[in-house]
């Protein structure tokens, strides 16, 4: 069919240019080994949970990024201070905690969360997400602060494109059953894109 | 284990390769039932998938306390705690909260009635202190994560291809140190032939061996050629 012939070939089209981009890479390929006949859903349903895990993974570091400050403004906001007091108080303690911040943040915490990141990025081929989660991990290393939210603003913004791209290509998968064709396999992954 | 349950394990492998396998059948001795411990959800659910299209029976969970409470081994060892069907292999990811497979290891390890399943450590840290130490706790092999299906494979067929004898020499397989490309079955030669004898006990002989004698070399053809198309 002349429709199944089209789609097919975007759809080849477009995951060629995802791993060509870096954004899926062999292992993506390997769970669409996986999936069969008796599985036909297996690469939806990992990939599904790892959005989900993702979320969430990214609401913890945020936060675990975060907790000093917020206590801080609670703290204030309870000595109940006239305005001016208040707002001298809020001047410093900003001051304050750009210091604290250094100090209080729990690196480890943090090393840890990314380090199950980079393993479900990995584990489902979100090669980009995996790479920023390594530098990632260094600043946490290095305590560095302000490395750390810049690279988890990093992480974040890869999560949501691949997110994205593979809602699109599964959305592309689809489409072509749908339309009564199968959904050409890669073999793997052209070696001139490997890295 | 005796020749008979060894063989109709042969012949069941042939055949199974790749079966919708309906794991609702129980107590069937000629499948290998692996333990796959894993924290994270996804890697469950890969290693579960692996483990299943390789026709082996699975029982995944999620930390090494759960693991052992599978076994039978958390508060007392009773020499027969088995929780169940009798696990054959135990796959664990190396840094979980808790218990990391490496003090997962070492109880299992450590225990009279367990320690000659053997045992895979999953590690997404390719760090050969970790590997050293793990192979001289034990362990049988050690797997760089992302685990592919010829990982799994070629595992499965080099412990219960030919047999559950461990005269042979058992390498780890460094496999992000070797190549690059996924599929990783060098060519065989193959030196040993089925030694049809196995001991009755899996006995840990945890001799790691140099980096440079991948597992291949010692198992037969057959593995070579369901390993090889992947």
């Amino acid at each position: 069919m002349e429709v199944v012939g089209q789609l097919q070939k975007q759809y080849v089209d477009f995951i060629t240019s995802l791993f060509r981009e870096a954004y899926l890479d062999d292992q993506y390929v390997q769970l669409q080994k996986l999936q069969d006949d008796s599985n036909p859903e297996f690469v939806v349903e990992v990939v599904s949970i790892f959005f989900e895990d993702s979320e969430k993974l990214l609401n913890d570091l945020a936060s675990s990024l975060l907790v000093s400050i917020s206590l801080f403004w609670v703290f204030i906001l309870c000595l109940r201070p006239s305005l001016l007091l208040m707002v001298v108080l809020f001047f410093l303690l900003f001051l304050f905690q750009l210091y604290s911040q250094q100090q209080v943040v729990d690196f480890k915490k943090v090393d840890g969360y990314v380090h199950q990141f980079k393993g479900s990025s990995s584990s489902v081929g979100a090669q980009r997400v995996k790479n920023a989660c390594v530098t990632l991990r260094n600043f946490c290393e290095e305590k560095n602060l302000d490395g750390c939210s810049r690279y988890l603003n990093l992480v974040k913004q890869e999560f949501y494109l691949v997110k994205n791209k593979l809602e699109t290509l599964l959305r592309m998968e689809q489409q072509i059953l749908q339309a009564g064709g199968t959904v050409p396999l890669l073999e793997q992954v052209p070696l001139l894109w490997k890295q | 284990m005796d020749k008979n349950v060894v063989f109709s394990r042969l012949r069941r492998l042939e055949k199974n390769e790749r079966l919708d396998n309906d794991l609702s059948s129980s107590s069937d001795s000629d499948e290998v039932h692996v333990l796959a411990v894993d924290d994270s959800f996804v890697d469950r659910k890969v290693i579960e998938r692996l483990l299943k299209i390789t026709s082996c029976k699975v029982t995944v969970v999620d930390s090494g306390m759960r693991a052992l409470q599978f076994l039978g081994l958390d508060e007392e060892e009773s020499s027969d705690g088995y929780d169940g069907l009798k696990v054959d292999l135990i796959i664990t990811d190396y840094c979980m909260p808790g218990m990391t497979g490496y003090e997962l290891l070492k109880k299992i390890k450590g225990s009279s009635a367990f320690r000659e399943i053997p045992v895979v450590i999953m590690s997404s840290e390719n760090v050969l202190t970790r590997i050293d130490r793990c192979l001289e706790e034990g362990a049988e092999d050690f797997i760089v994560k992302p685990v592919k299906l010829s990982d799994v494979k070629r595992l499965k067929n080099y412990m219960f291809g030919e047999g559950r004898t461990k005269s042979q020499d058992k390498g780890f397989n460094k496999r992000k140190l070797q190549e690059t490309s996924p599929s990783t079955s060098p060519s065989l030669s193959p030196t040993s032939s089925i030694s049809p004898e196995q001991s009755s006990d899996l006995s840990s002989t945890s001799s790691p061996s140099t980096p440079s004698s991948p597992a291949f070399q010692d198992s037969p053809t057959r593995r070579f050629k369901s390993s090889n198309q992947d």
